[in-house]
């Protein structure tokens, strides 16, 4: 089995109007073996940014902390928050750095800027940005994510139907992936705030 | 091939280990205790590789108890966790650990366990097990674990588990080790 597939996991994150929304399963596995159903992959940056981690869990864990470090510097240095495609960039650096012994992780950047323009960024393991406008996935049921996202996305979906949505797309099709579900966390970030909210699925 | 599982009681948490040691088809004890305390409120228990085992649960007991004499206060149970979780880490890349842990501590009036594993995964569990037997006792917290267990619920699952094993593991391990931990400190049972 692939290391990027040996604890298992999905994130999704989609652009609405004036709003984005990030979700990610619950479950943390050793294979086919599931430990934790309690293990979000999906970690705040700032208000108004946050950050999907998927793969391995250990390169979750410790890019969380490295990214969580490098913001709060960049806080203390520029005396601002960090700004979503600049806090990409960053991302993408540090996973470069590791070019031949890589972080084993495919993070998902999900922010509004500063004017509250939405944005989304999904990358490889080795950095390689992909900018999007409607959605990014990324995990073991990626061909899932996709299918989902592609049949049930429309532009300009308000907070409440961006979250149907980006729920409805992660439990249907981690429901057909044995490495990911039990259970899912879903965060919509607005300008006024970001609501979350934790959902039950099909537990197993 | 060792076996650590434990679980999260009402106030306190329980951690069981086999205590044999062996390698290939030879064993060379039965009673090795593989739950060692890192402090008066913590107990890790370990399985792996014997000499990165004793090694690495060496070099934290004795960092925790630097950091004790340095700040004059002791590690809360997931502060111990993270940083056991960032020393895996950090090895990983260099000279891994084979080591999977189980960090059962009480602070704060709860009781709390955290798994390992040897990739330096961390997660906060309310049971959890290691190795082959962890094939066959998650099904056994699966089904009889509840929450608020009293004590003697609690060792009774653990009975239940060594059964368990007993009955259908391949490895006889015929000794296990059973340690709780619990706001009087830890407790050999």
């Amino acid at each position: 089995m692939s290391i990027l597939q040996y604890n298992g996991g999905a994130v999704i994150a989609m652009k609405g109007l004036n709003c984005v929304g990030i979700c990610s399963d619950l479950r943390l596995g050793l294979q086919q073996q599931t430990v934790a159903m309690n293990f979000k992959k999906v970690f705040q940056i700032t208000d108004k940014l946050y950050v999907g981690l998927t793969g391995l869990a250990t390169d979750v864990l410790s890019l969380e902390h490295l990214l969580n470090f490098r913001c709060k510097l960049y806080k203390l240095k520029e005396n601002r928050e960090i700004s979503p495609k600049a806090f990409g960039a960053m991302l993408s650096s540090l996973l470069y750095e590791k070019r031949f012994g890589p972080w084993f992780s495919e993070p998902v950047v999900c922010g509004l800027d500063a004017n509250n323009n939405a944005f989304l960024s999904g990358m490889d393991l080795i950095g390689a940005p992909v900018f999007s406008d409607d959605f990014t996935v990324a995990g073991t049921c990626t061909q899932n994510l996709h299918g989902m996202c592609e049949a049930l996305y429309r532009p300009n979906m308000d907070p409440e139907e961006l979250f149907e949505v980006l729920s409805q797309c992660l439990l249907s099709a981690v429901d057909r992936d044995a490495l990911s579900g039990w259970g899912a966390v879903v965060h919509i970030i607005t300008p006024e705030g970001t609501i979350t909210r934790t959902l039950k699925c099909r537990q197993d | 091939m060792d076996s650590v599982f434990g679980l999260v009681g009402k106030d306190f948490v329980i951690l069981a280990a086999d205590a044999t040691s062996s390698r290939s088809i030879l064993v060379f004890q039965h009673d090795l205790d593989k739950i060692v305390s890192l402090d008066a409120h913590k107990i890790i228990a370990s399985s792996g590789v014997a000499a990165d085992s004793s090694n690495f649960l060496e070099f934290i007991q004795r960092n925790l108890k630097l950091y004790e004499f340095d700040n004059d206060s002791k590690l809360t149970t997931n502060a111990t966790a993270n940083y056991i979780r960032n020393e895996l880490a950090i090895a990983l890349r260099k000279g891994p650990y084979q080591v999977n842990l189980l960090l059962g501590g009480y602070d704060n009036n709860e009781p709390s366990l955290y798994f390992l594993d040897y990739l330096a995964a961390l997660t906060k569990v309310r049971f959890g097990a290691h190795g082959h037997a962890s094939n066959f006792i998650l099904s056994v917290f699966d089904r009889e674990w509840k929450e608020n267990l009293t004590t003697d619920e609690a060792i009774d699952i653990i009975h239940k588990c060594i059964n368990e094993l007993k009955t259908r593991f391949l490895i006889s391990q015929p000794k296990f080790i059973v340690k709780l931990v619990n706001k009087d400190g830890t407790k050999v049972i």
